[in-house]
């Protein structure tokens, strides 16, 4: 099959040797091949599955957060009638705790989870025993019978506080992050200035609108285990799941319906995800689990919570020669799949687009006893991004200087790049791919009007109110790769098929790979069905994260539907037409002439049941109208944006009214417009909501406070601004053919630098806004001059 | 257990006689005693909206009534929507203006816009953008929720001047 593409090309420059043979859907705004049965009702969310004769779980979680488990009676609820069976951590003694990603930090493994409690159990709402029943309302009952004696032991809620111990011999630090390049220690000794920025982001996370589920059977006749309601990674967690098991993968396949939403929460592995399937195993009954919402706010991943103290050592220009970093990440209870992956990420995109000639950072992984805390929407780079700009707003207060003047010194130039950073991300190299940070300051400024803005500002400030704008600018990573691939079949009637193993979070991953493959193949999007999510179907997958699939997944499916297009022209100019294969084409689902127009040309549906096997379609090459793809890149894509925020005060309350809001983004090839721009309204809304409103608030007994949407709030309509979008394409990555970079983070990732600077030029204090999110009894706070938090 | 009661729930114009416990919710037995799974329930406390359906022509949050309470009234749900010519301008008004991603509010939405345009089909764009503040969307940020909203509002109104 054919190879994928070197990454050596010059900035800017398209790779152009497998070019498409025309653009018909690649970039329009087509609706969603999605849509239909979700407008209708019809999707099939796990919740809404079910096989005969099927039991639900029900978990009893801990309600104290941290403690020694001194025993646990489960007598009255295995007298329940209704009671299938009843499990405790010494029932499942012989799962090992839940694994993470490979990752060359050390040391994180006495930090994971059981799937249930065993000696100690670490925040309230970890799993301590399940229950089963053949009724939700019924299993629900018994879990209310489960009681537990819990000796308490101190609670840890900071991390930044000292460390305690997690568990004998193992401190609650579970591991320090380092890098580092350039002399930093001699940039600080001769800097003409240092600016330093103490600064916090609270903790909040993706919270989808469905809630976590799963559904799990043993199918006898094959002995496979099937689990319902997989997403995000389901490859990838298949295997480990069913090494968790000890079952071999194929004794295990995922299966992914709709999901009703992603952000980096939805389709972990939690412990409930493999309780079910050791309990579809154990009881020879399928088992259901779906989750409340208190569940769902007390034991899905949370995220985002960290401390940074980060300075610049400037010259007397106010361009950077260094940035030093600490960050302290709080981790919650226990490592969760994703590792060590968040403050990684973090300190690894902290100096966004900026040209740092020495940069060091060290980030202290550190457990609480909390909710455990993993990936939400742009995991780490929300947070740093936010860091960084405080640094920079803070650099233009220190030298006098306008925020954009400062970044304007310090933003990389267009022919910096390709633009190698010595360090690691994600155990991956740096290289920003491609870029032109200035040109999309400029392109904001003139679509913003700034000077008219400015004029509007003063002029409403001089009216007594209370308005300022900010903004946050960040370098986003996407398509990681190295590989994935995608098969391409076309059947009989003409309709074609990709199987991807990417995952379908409400993204539209369907209709944008869909649009690929039909500019590829030469057929109507609209004709391409599209698979996702299956392991029974494909062999591989990375599934949807990090902003992957378009680049990984569309690069694969490009490469699966021009090998089908190569074939349908090789078979049909050997045996079905009698011309040369250089003037035959694909032109809306059918084989033609190009050299004589008015020729009625061969269904593409008619090839395929012409390469039915037979003698001589063997002699010709594999049977069917099929073929695989694989695409690989050497590099992430590094799109790259700007945050505009305009806000209004209101000193009384404390309350921050959003005004309007400006994304600049630049997106290298925009597949479908219209949902890029879908995604970026999203994620602003996401974004607006952990800069102003939602957070996990605990008590200092480690009770969670947050745990219904009257206390964890989220954006409304009524909060939302106006979102403007300014998607531009300067900055094609080299890295793949159309020249694509990701979209799914883009909304989210400056939100909360710019609302924070924004509030800053509101209130007419630089630098005032030290934590997010920015909550009306805390902005009350600054204005009155009290210290945050009082 | 406690002891179950029958009951007909009468939805999109068909009766359902169910067997079901007096503490089982609307939404609960909709989605499981009916088999009508569209209704989606987001957090069983009133909050999200996800759950909303027509109760003789109201929205209502479905999670937060019993079943027993909606014997003897119209129910409507997201599947009784669309007809034999096609979608309901609503749904095709989410389609066309991409106002739904993961689609799991989109139910619920559609219901609130349905009731709320019967009842007030010349709303304003504040009462409009007031009444979809009820309901909770976590990913497409409403933008385009309220402009597909504002469009059937906008082509009815349309449709009904052309009528005088």
């Amino acid at each position: 099959m054919s190879g994928g593409h070197a990454s050596s090309l010059a900035p800017g420059q398209r790779h152009n040797g497998d070019a498409d043979p025309r653009r018909r859907f690649v970039g329009a705004r087509v609706t969603r091949l999605e849509d239909p049965p979700l407008v209708r009702g019809q999707g099939t969310y796990v919740g809404n599955l079910g096989f005969p004769n099927q039991l639900h779980m029900r978990v009893v979680r801990s309600p104290v957060a941290h403690g020694v488990l001194r025993s646990i009676d489960t007598s009255a609820a295995r007298e329940h009638p209704g009671c299938r069976g009843v499990w405790t951590g010494q029932d499942v003694a012989d799962i090992p705790p839940i694994t993470f990603r490979p990752t060359s930090v050390q040391g994180l493994e006495p930090y994971r989870q059981y799937i249930l409690a065993r000696d100690r159990v670490r925040y309230i709402g970890e799993p301590v025993a399940v229950v089963f029943a053949a009724d939700p309302y019924v299993a629900e009952d018994i879990a209310d019978l489960v009681t537990m004696d819990i000796e308490a032991l101190p609670v840890l809620l900071s991390a930044d506080a000292p460390p305690g111990e997690f568990a004998p011999g193992h401190s609650t630090e579970a591991g320090v992050l380092r890098k580092q390049f350039g002399d930093v220690d001699a940039a600080f000794r001769e800097a003409h200035e240092v600016v330093e920025v103490d600064v916090r982001v609270g903790r909040h996370s993706g919270v989808p609108m469905e809630p976590r589920g799963a559904l799990a059977r043993h199918d006898h006749s094959r002995d496979v285990i099937e689990l319902y309601g997989a997403g995000k990674r389901p490859h990838a967690h298949r295997d480990a799941v069913a090494a968790l098991l000890g079952r071999s993968p194929v004794g295990m396949h995922f299966y992914e319906g709709h999901i009703g939403g992603g952000f980096g929460v939805r389709g972990e592995i939690y412990p409930e995800d493999v309780l079910v399937c050791l309990a579809a195993l154990r009881l020879g009954r399928p088992v259901k689990w779906i989750e409340d919402r208190r569940e769902n706010l007390l034991a899905c991943n949370h995220s985002r919570e960290q401390h940074h103290v980060v300075r610049a050592a400037l010259d007397r220009d106010a361009r950077i020669l260094a940035i030093d970093a600490k960050l302290w990440h709080d981790q919650g209870a226990y490592i969760r799949t994703h590792g060590a992956r968040v403050p990684d990420m973090a300190m690894g995109t902290l100096i966004g687009g900026y040209h740092v000639p020495a940069y060091r950072a060290v980030g202290h992984i550190r457990l609480t006893n909390k909710t455990p805390a993993a990936t939400y929407r742009s995991p780490g780079r929300f947070e740093s991004t936010y860091a960084c700009e405080r640094l920079m707003d803070a650099v233009a207060e220190r030298f006098g200087l306008s925020p954009i003047e400062v970044r304007r010194r310090n933003l990389i130039r267009r022919d910096q790049y390709p633009y190698p950073r010595p360090m690691e991300i994600l155990d991956h190299p740096v290289e920003l791919d491609s870029g032109d940070f200035p040109r999309l300051l400029d392109r904001t400024l003139e679509h913003l009007r700034w000077d008219d803005l400015q004029a509007e500002i003063a002029r409403r400030r001089d009216a007594g109110e209370c308005v300022g704008v900010g903004m946050g600018f960040f370098m986003e990573k996407s398509g990681l790769g190295p590989v994935d691939g995608a098969k391409v079949n076309v059947d009989t009637r003409g309709k074609v098929q990709v199987v991807t193993g990417s995952s379908s979070i409400g993204q539209g991953v369907e209709t944008v790979m869909a649009q690929i493959c039909a500019d590829a193949l030469g057929v109507d999007y609209a004709d391409v069905k599209v698979i996702h999510g299956r392991t029974d179907m494909i062999d591989y997958g990375i599934g949807a994260h990090a902003s992957r699939a378009t680049v990984m997944t569309g690069g694969a499916t490009r490469m699966a539907a021009l090998n089908v297009r190569r074939k349908a022209l090789e078979f049909a100019a050997a045996h079905m037409i009698e011309a040369p294969i250089e003037v035959l084409d694909i032109v809306d689902g059918k084989v033609v002439r190009t050299d004589r127009p008015g020729e009625p040309g061969i269904p593409l549906g008619r090839v395929a049941a012409a390469l039915a096997p037979s003698p001589e379609v063997v002699a010709f090459g594999i049977p069917g109208l099929t073929a695989e793809g694989w695409f690989e890149t050497a590099g992430l894509t590094h799109p790259y944006g700007i945050h505009t925020a305009v806000v209004k005060v209101d000193p009384d309350t404390g309350g921050v009214t959003v005004e309007r809001f400006h994304v600049a983004y630049d997106i290298g090839c925009a597949i479908n417009p219209m949902l890029v721009e879908g995604q970026i309204v999203g994620g602003v809304a996401q974004g607006l909501g952990g800069a102003l409103l939602e957070e996990f608030v605990y008590d200092e007994r480690g009770e969670p406070l947050s745990v219904t949407f009257a206390d964890y709030l989220m954006p409304t309509a009524r909060e939302m601004p106006p979102v403007e979008v300014l998607l531009t394409e300067d900055a094609p990555s080299p890295n793949n053919a159309l020249g694509m970079k990701g979209a799914g983070e883009a909304g989210i990732t400056g939100v909360g630098a710019a609302i924070a600077a924004a509030i800053d030029d509101a209130i007419g204090k630089p630098g005032a806004i030290r934590e997010l999110p920015v909550t009306p009894q805390r902005l009350r706070a600054i204005l009155a001059g009290r210290p945050a938090g009082a | 257990m406690t002891p179950r009661i029958d009951i007909t729930l009468n939805v999109n114009g068909s009766d359902h006689d169910i067997r079901v416990e007096p503490r089982r919710t609307l939404a609960d037995a909709l989605r499981q005693d009916c088999g009508l799974t569209g209704t989606n329930v987001g957090c069983e406390h009133g909050v999200c909206g996800a759950c909303t359906v027509l109760l003789d022509g109201e929205p209502v949050r479905s999670c937060l009534m019993f079943a027993v309470q909606a014997q003897g009234r119209r129910l409507r749900t997201v599947e009784g929507l669309a007809n034999a010519e096609g979608l309901h301008p609503l749904q095709q008004a989410f389609t066309d203006h991409h106002a739904l991603q993961c689609g799991y509010c989109t139910p619920g939405f559609l219901m609130l816009a349905v009731g709320t345009l019967e009842r007030h089909p010349d709303i304003d764009d504040e009462s409009l953008r007031e009444v979809l503040s009820s309901n909770l969307c976590r990913c497409t940020g409403y933008q385009n929720i309220l402009r597909a909203v504002r469009a059937v509002r906008d082509s009815r109104r349309l449709a009904r001047e052309d009528a005088r």
